[in-house]
């Protein structure tokens, strides 16, 4: 692995599965080159971290704040507790994405897949946002089996008009309308298409669909005090 | 006799007679507008205290006792003096009450997950207890293509590990059966008749029934047998190995006589074993006869009272052609039972499974039959540790007889069960809405199976098949070596 | 302090394989440069290697890896042998002495085959009685442990990382068309030799991550088979479950797949009516053999491997395929830094087999 730096940024090239690249960071730029190893950006709390290969496992892990973008794929458990800042994945997410994403006071996560993304996704979401393009894979299945299972909020939009195999009945689905595809798809996606140069027409065409918690099923009620 | 209980009220009391109009044992009347409580007829079921509006009415032991003695205890003496004055075998119901007899599943622990692998939340992520109960070859079959083919007998499937057991009507009030039907349909388990026959209205619930063929054959018949998911012979119970059946002439009234196929007022027998078995061979043909009947459409289950040799009976039976054993523990219950064979033959189900679980794979058939436990499972952690000791699925009746109100006062044998469970008095009988019932059967079973889920997750095991003789999930505490050895588990912290 | 088979020893761990579907042999040091990227995945408590085709002038003979305490155990193992087997040739197993790898065992290499007439006798194949021979010598003589038992392939194993396991047993200088490599990170052990993996049978070998909980209900019921696992290890119990449901069986390695990664009844009820069947009948026929808790594996065998994750994939699982070679890793790193331009890499889904062979005039 070497380090440059360069007009302020901070340039990684050669990575191959260094771990704990950009931990912690709070402000600054970051390029890493190659394939980084685990911990990326765990406990990123400002600044930007953009990765042009493939990132493995545990990706932003407890994010506070700032931008990763990977112009390739991660791995599992990708943006695990993140609690706020932007995780932009170009191609495709492992298993358990976006588990346990919070949003808390001005800090909003939001992650945004272009690919497709492995089971599990938005495992007991608890606030912020997550979107799932699926570009390249239209027609498809883009979330794979128990897609948002336990979530008590938040939201997971897929671009798609099929509902994920196996949704859980603690879930409601919906067709989102233009109002909220203007509202609050596009600013969210216009910023991840233009990280990545692509066309954010292209990214917002096609229908959407919203997941979110069936508020009137809360897990309190499955308890009997003795 | 003197007074095992005492009634008491206190100033709270308003005279509204409640209690006494719903003692069934005559223990409280009403004469001359003030209630008159009979002590000596008390059994303690607790109906008066449920129904007490102000909270005014209490039981309690009767403080007047024998004079203490080491070795004959209060009830030692009372028996003696109830046998010497009838010259009777006492009359007990429910389970066994063998103080000296250990609850194992008191003294097992669970195991948990920590670092090495990950629990699972089983209220966000999938959690299977789904469980099929019946016979697997030995071997794969394939088509000349080279496709599997299905050549599994027919399987009992369960939604969850927990079935009711076997209570007959005449035992029990039809409305009883009627809520443990409806039950199980909602569930996705089953009940069984018990050696009672089946009422010809709780036919529909077909496909969640089990029918029982006893030694006494009552109500047996070719629709009877087809009219089931499964059939289970009944060799023993837990409650009373050995020992056959006694429904009293006084309890073959109506509907229970036309279900028994027996005439009104005759006395109900179940002979101690079934005649037409005395070796396991013969057993081996009373399966098959009955598989004919059915045309090999229902799997066979074979239940027995855990006795000392249940390791080797179940061995046989599992060669029996017989899809499933049922194997019922010492503290098993009863509708009625000598009260000396009750409390003295038979072993715990605990010990049991854990011997016919190894016997079996030493003999490389555990895989060939389902093993169903029961005898006084209470609890869902009690449902755990049956199936880590290495039976598929449990079987529960007093728990579901407390879900429908009993309070276990043991009085099952009198017909006079306040709580309209055990009596077909039909003013008693009324006392159980059977869509209530069912509602609280399904609750309990529910709230059993997600506390299943929520022990399995901890463990990080999401199917119950790979719970099933996972010894290593359980450690025993206040065991001794031979116990732990019997039990195939290691002591805690080992 | 009780070693592996007194007690059961959970751990993590890195696994990876490189597999050559035209046969072309690769020599030992390039897995060695994949698996030591995953260096923090081990801590220095095991490694080892399977490499299959390194045996060309013997592969119509079982080559027999084999730990042993002391001269006294060879022996034993040696009139053992002899009373079974024609030995065709015996020698150490050469090493490269390493400060990093101590407390060696003997490690002795012989190619046998069964004396005709004894195997006429046992009324078995070649490879079920060579497979009770050496869980005989596992079972029953103390200070012997057989490493590896198949025909033109081998295990090398050790207590050390994976890089200085490499070194010691000089595997640069073997050439194979499959090789598999393991890191581990056992949570307690003083060091067995015999515990650190690949756990192998005949020519099946398994590399392992994860820590199933499920164990005790797969081992239990694999035992009822006639397997007796001695090293408590979830390795050991995956390995004899594969040997029964494919030699014993006769199930496919995909079939295989199906069982011990089952997939959950939702998911088996969404699938087309023959497929329901057939998952079904997998599932309920065999259901003692379904594997919960987190796993990866990579399986080798003669002429082929697979990989495979638990069916919730609780652990990372890579795979990348360049021309004819295909790889799997525990981390895309450990591909990247043999194999830096791939033509593909991807991750298989939970539950989900890859299983590649050598292609038609290659085996």
């Amino acid at each position: 692995m070497r380090k440059e730096i360069l007009d302020g940024e901070v340039r990684l090239s050669g990575c191959l599965g260094e771990r704990y690249i950009g931990c912690g960071m709070k402000e600054g730029v970051l390029h890493v080159e190659g394939t980084p190893g685990n911990a990326l950006a765990c406990y990123l709390d400002g600044g930007t971290i953009i990765v042009d290969g493939n990132a493995q496992d545990a990706v932003a892990d407890t994010m506070n704040a700032g931008l990763l973008a990977v112009r390739g794929s991660a791995g599992d458990a990708l943006a695990y507790g993140m609690r706020g800042g932007r995780v932009y994945i170009l191609g495709d997410a492992g298993y358990r994405a976006g588990v346990h994403m919070k949003a808390y006071e001005e800090n909003r996560s939001t992650l945004v897949v272009g690919g497709r993304t492995g089971s599990f996704l938005g495992e007991y979401l608890a606030g912020g946002l997550i979107v799932v393009l699926g570009l390249g894979h239209e027609g498809k299945d883009v979330t794979g089996f128990f897609c948002g299972n336990g979530m008590y909020a938040g939201t997971i939009y897929l671009r798609t008009a099929k509902a994920p195999v196996n949704l859980s009945d603690k879930l409601v689905l919906r067709h989102v309308d233009e109002k909220e595809r203007e509202a609050v798809l596009r600013p969210v996606v216009t910023d991840f298409a233009s990280t990545f140069s692509l066309d954010v027409e292209e990214c917002l065409s096609g229908d959407f669909i919203a997941i979110e918690a069936d508020k009137s099923k809360t897990y309190s009620q499955l308890y009997a005090a003795v | 006799m003197r007074a095992r209980y005492r009634i008491r009220k206190d100033e709270e009391c308003v005279s509204c007679f409640r209690c006494a109009s719903q003692c069934s044992f005559g223990a409280i009347s009403v004469s001359d507008g003030r209630l008159v409580f009979h002590h000596d007829k008390c059994v303690d079921c607790q109906r008066c205290v449920a129904f007490c509006p102000t909270g005014a009415i209490y039981i309690s032991e009767d403080e007047n006792r024998f004079r203490a003695n080491s070795v004959f205890q209060e009830d030692d003496i009372r028996e003696i003096g109830l046998q010497a004055s009838s010259g009777g075998v006492l009359l007990s119901s429910m389970g066994a009450r063998g103080s000296q007899v250990p609850i194992y599943f008191d003294k097992l622990l669970l195991n948990a997950s920590q670092v090495t692998n990950p629990s699972i939340d089983p209220l966000r992520e999938p959690m299977e207890t789904a469980v099929f109960l019946g016979q697997r070859p030995e071997r794969i079959q394939r088509d000349v293509k080279g496709k599997l083919v299905d050549n599994l007998p027919p399987h009992l499937e369960l939604s969850t590990p927990i079935m009711f057991s076997a209570m007959s009507y005449g035992a029990i009030s039809l409305n009883v059966h009627k809520a443990l039907a409806s039950a199980s349909q909602e569930l996705g388990t089953y009940w069984n008749t018990g050696e009672g026959g089946l009422h010809e209205s709780l036919y529909p619930y077909k496909r969640s029934t089990i029918v029982q063929v006893a030694s006494g054959r009552f109500g047996v018949h070719a629709t009877y047998l087809n009219t089931a998911a499964a059939i289970e012979i009944k060799i023993g119970q837990g409650a009373k190995p050995g020992i056959g059946g006694h429904l009293t002439g006084k309890k073959i009234v109506g509907d229970v006589s036309r279900t028994r196929m027996v005439p009104e007022g005759l006395d109900a027998i179940s002979p101690a074993p079934h005649h037409d078995i005395y070796s396991i061979e013969d057993l081996a043909q009373l399966v098959m006869s009955l598989k004919e009947v059915t045309g090999y459409r229902k799997p066979v289950i074979v239940k027995v009272a855990a006795v000392h040799n249940i390791a080797p009976i179940a061995s046989g039976i599992a060669r029996s052609g017989a899809d499933i054993i049922s194997i019922d523990g010492y503290r098993g219950g009863t509708g009625a039972a000598p009260k000396r064979i009750r409390d003295n033959v038979g072993i715990p189900i605990e010990l049991a499974i854990a011997v016919v679980d190894q016997r079996l794979r030493e003999e490389r058939i555990r895989d060939r039959v389902g093993i169903i436990a029961s005898g006084s499972i209470r609890s869902s952690a009690d449902v755990v540790k049956a199936i880590a000791l290495g039976a598929d699925a449990v079987s529960i009746g007093t728990a579901a007889l407390c879900a429908l109100g009993c309070h276990i006062c043991a009085s099952c044998h009198t017909g006079r069960c306040a709580w309209g469970l055990a009596t077909q008095d039909p003013e008693l009988t009324r006392r159980l809405d059977p869509d209530k019932g069912a509602e609280r059967l399904v609750n309990l079973v529910n709230a059993w199976t997600r506390e299943i889920k929520e022990m399995m997750g901890g463990m990080g095991i999401n199917s119950i098949e790979a719970l099933r003789g996972n010894r290593r999930a359980l450690r025993g505490v206040d065991l001794n070596v031979k116990e732990l050895e019997i039990l195939g588990i290691g002591y805690a912290g080992e | 302090m009780k070693k592996e088979g007194e007690v059961r020893i959970s751990s993590g761990c890195a696994i990876c394989g490189i597999f050559c579907k035209d046969g072309r042999r690769i020599a030992g040091d390039v897995i060695k440069r994949a698996i030591a990227v995953m260096h923090n995945r081990s801590n220095g408590l095991g490694g080892g290697f399977a490499a299959y085709g390194i045996y060309p002038q013997y592969k119509d003979f079982f080559a027999l890896h084999i730990f042993y305490d002391s001269l006294s155990s060879r022996e034993e193992t040696e009139r053992f042998l002899d009373r079974r087997f024609d030995i065709i040739n015996l020698s150490k197993i050469p090493i490269r002495q390493t400060p990093r790898i101590s407390d060696a065992p003997l490690v002795w290499r012989y190619f046998v085959t069964p004396l005709p007439h004894m195997l006429a006798d046992s009324q078995l194949d070649e490879d079920e009685y060579t497979s009770r021979a050496m869980i005989r010598i596992n079972d029953s003589i103390q200070g012997a442990y057989v490493v590896s038992c198949g025909k033109d392939m081998g295990v090398f194993k050790a207590v050390g990382y994976p890089e200085d396991v490499a070194d010691f047993y000089r595997i640069d200088e073997y050439e194979g068309y499959s090789w598999t490599a393991h890191g581990r990170y056992p949570t307690n052990t003083p060091g067995w030799w015999a515990g650190s993996h690949p756990f192998s049978l005949l020519d099946l070998t398994v590399v392992h991550n994860g820590e199933i909980s499920s164990y005790d209900a797969n081992r239990r019921a694999v035992e009822m088979y006639g397997y007796s696992c001695n090293l408590l290890t979830d390795t050991e119990v995956i390995t004899y479950i594969l040997d029964y449901l494919t030699r014993k069986q006769g199930l496919s390695l995909e079939e295989c797949a199906e069982v011990m990664a089952a997939p959950f009844w939702t998911t088996i009820a969404a699938k087309d009516e023959e497929e329901r069947r057939r998952l079904s009948y997998l599932r309920k026929m065999f259901s003692s053999f379904l594997i919960t808790g987190p796993f990866s594996i990579i399986v080798g065998y003669s002429g082929g491997m697979m990989a495979l994750n638990d069916r919730l994939k609780l652990r990372s699982l890579v795979a990348a395929e360049k021309g004819d070679t295909v790889y799997f890793s525990s981390e895309e790193a450990a591909i990247r830094v043999i194999e830096p331009e791939p033509d593909r890499v991807w991750k298989p889904r939970g539950g989900e087999a890859v299983v590649v062979s050598l292609e038609e005039g290659h085996r």
